[in-house]
């Protein structure tokens, strides 16, 4: 079929455009920096692990790496922890401005970081959380919170009513109901929205680079060091992108299967 | 669903609304606060009513960042919607090839954006680029931090690189949920390809591209990182947009009430468009 192959020729094209800057970035990481500026190669010809010892033997670059996983994990369980009675509440009653609640939950996914900036800065530090883990999770809350209820909620949705008066009926108290019967039945909106948080607060760098100094500084701002006095130190950037690139991958293997239902968000 | 009205509902939305609260009213408050004040020291701040809305509202170099902030959202939605839907539809359906082309594509999404901000000045530097370096030796005279069309093609093409996969997931998802019953009726009635999107495949992706286009519209209207670290807004002030001029303003030259008065301005935007968005749409659902 002619129809199959210009598909396929098509999605192949695609998919090396996408691949194409970050087989660039894998080439750079791992050359030396003289070979970088010196005549363009297509592959290492002094094919090196150095930039990557650079980052694995020194403290304040592989914590970065640290705080930052630390920070997008919390952020998940607090978002999770947070969204799914929430998320419930909407799916399954009405209540007194619960239509004006929901909106207003997701004007704060519109709000746009760089307004907060400044206020966050002000507010974390005067509860003396600035430059914790804990204080970039609670300020990424703002927009995930907003996007897991939203998709929370759709999957919920999804879920026939009548199973929860069964439960009931079967005299199973609401806590037991939900961990035991409900949260199995809308697992992939779990991992979607799991998904979504880890995305989200994984390549925010604003407002992590803002709440924090030391202590809790992200990997993604640790790597605007290698820019110096001397010059770029191309190779240790590039070898530090790789890095910051192979998180993402992790997870979407996990999720490979739940996407093709997940990433509509339960609405189709 | 019919819904049970239950206000001890609220229990279970109150962990979210006080989280939300503490990370967005408070703030925000600030920002309200800051706006009509005129403040020196932390001692002593006037207040000034509207004059700071006033001088934002009457700003050129805010007209000049909000012009081209829509130009910027407006172009990346026309690039990348339809072509996130043209690669759903050229995705495979089944087996290894599908979940590797899902991994694949979802690859640009998961990358730190100051990171993919420095892949793409590498990308597109002649030296040490490929990308600037092909061009070039093609003989197009391109450099992107000193031709302000270079530079806008260069962010617009990042961009596009790196979100047109969310659309395209969005789609594929979308895709999947058709029953194949459709599809063979329209086998039956002689479809053409044409008419199979049309009438099928689109109204059926309506859905997921309300959920692309407000995703894309808010998230591009809030850029800063990537093209901060791209062009650093230049050459000039050429892709410098709300969002660095907002940052400019409020931590390069720490003007806090024309910042703060800004940023509401910025955000009463944001929500008018998305509000105007999600309605119409809505709207046109119930008329049908």
């Amino acid at each position: 079929m002619p129809m199959t192959k210009t598909k396929t020729l098509g999605i192949t094209l695609y998919i090396l455009f996408v691949l194409t800057p970050i087989y660039w970035l894998l080439n750079m990481s791992f050359k030396t920096n003289e070979e970088i500026t010196g005549d363009l190669s297509f592959w290492p010809k002094e094919f090196t692990f150095d930039n990557y010892m650079v980052i694995f033997t020194d403290p304040s670059w592989y914590m970065g790496y640290f705080n930052s996983m630390t920070y997008v994990a919390l952020n998940v369980v607090i978002t999770l922890m947070v969204a799914l009675p929430a998320a419930y509440a909407f799916s399954r009653y009405k209540f007194l401005g619960d239509k004006q609640m929901f909106f207003w939950l997701l004007t704060n996914r519109m709000a746009p970081p760089a307004v907060f900036l400044l206020p966050f800065f002000q507010l974390y530090s005067s509860v003396g959380l600035f430059d914790t883990h804990i204080a970039v999770a609670l300020a990424h809350c703002l927009f995930n919170v907003p996007l897991a209820v939203w998709i929370l909620e759709g999957f919920m949705s999804g879920v026939p009513k009548e199973i929860d008066e069964t439960a009931y009926i079967d005299g199973y108290s609401f806590p037991r109901f939900f961990v035991r019967i409900f949260l199995p039945m809308i697992r992939s909106g779990i991992g979607v929205s799991a998904f979504f948080a880890f995305m989200f607060s994984w390549v925010e760098l604003l407002l992590a680079r803002t709440l924090t100094s030391v202590e809790a500084k992200p990997i993604a701002a640790i790597m605007t060091r290698t820019i110096g006095a001397t010059g770029v130190d191309w190779g240790v950037l590039a070898a530090a992108g790789v890095l910051t690139i192979l998180p993402g991958l992790l997870v979407i293997w996990f999720v490979r299967n739940h996407v093709a239902k997940g990433f509509a968000l339960g609405r189709v | 669903m019919n819904k049970t009205q239950n206000n001890k509902a609220w229990l279970l939305v109150l962990p979210v609304f006080l989280l939300v609260a503490f990370s967005a009213i408070i703030p925000l408050m600030t920002v309200v606060n800051y706006s009509v004040q005129d403040i020196f020291d932390q001692n002593s701040a006037y207040f000034v009513g509207a004059e700071w809305y006033r001088e934002v509202l009457l700003d050129p170099r805010l007209h000049d960042s909000l012009l081209r902030q829509f130009g910027f959202s407006g172009a990346v939605l026309l690039i990348e919607i339809p072509l996130g839907i043209l690669v759903a539809l050229m995705m495979p359906t089944r087996g290894v090839m599908a979940s590797l082309s899902l991994i694949l594509l979802a690859i640009p999404l998961l990358i730190p954006w100051n990171v993919v901000g420095t892949i793409w000045q590498i990308f597109g530097r002649a030296d040490i680029g490929l990308f600037g370096w092909a061009l070039n030796n093609l003989g197009v005279d391109y450099n992107y931090a000193a031709n302000p069309t270079d530079a806008w093609f260069t962010v617009l093409l990042m961009d596009v690189w790196h979100w047109t996969s969310l659309v395209a997931l969005l789609c594929y998802s979308g895709l999947r949920a058709i029953p194949e019953a459709f599809y063979q009726a329209a086998r039956i009635d002689r479809a053409s390809k044409w008419a199979i999107f049309r009438f099928i495949q689109l109204p059926r992706l309506k859905s997921v591209l309300i959920i692309g286009v407000l995703l894309r519209f808010m998230d591009s209207f809030m850029i800063y990182t990537e093209p901060f670290v791209l062009t650093g807004g230049g050459p000039g002030n050429s892709t410098t947009f709300l969002s660095q001029t907002l940052t400019q303003m409020a931590i390069g030259q720490f003007d806090l009430g024309p910042a703060a008065a800004f940023s509401l301005v910025y955000f009463l935007i944001v929500l008018l468009v998305s509000w105007l968005f999600f309605t119409t749409i809505t709207h046109l659902d119930n008329r049908k």
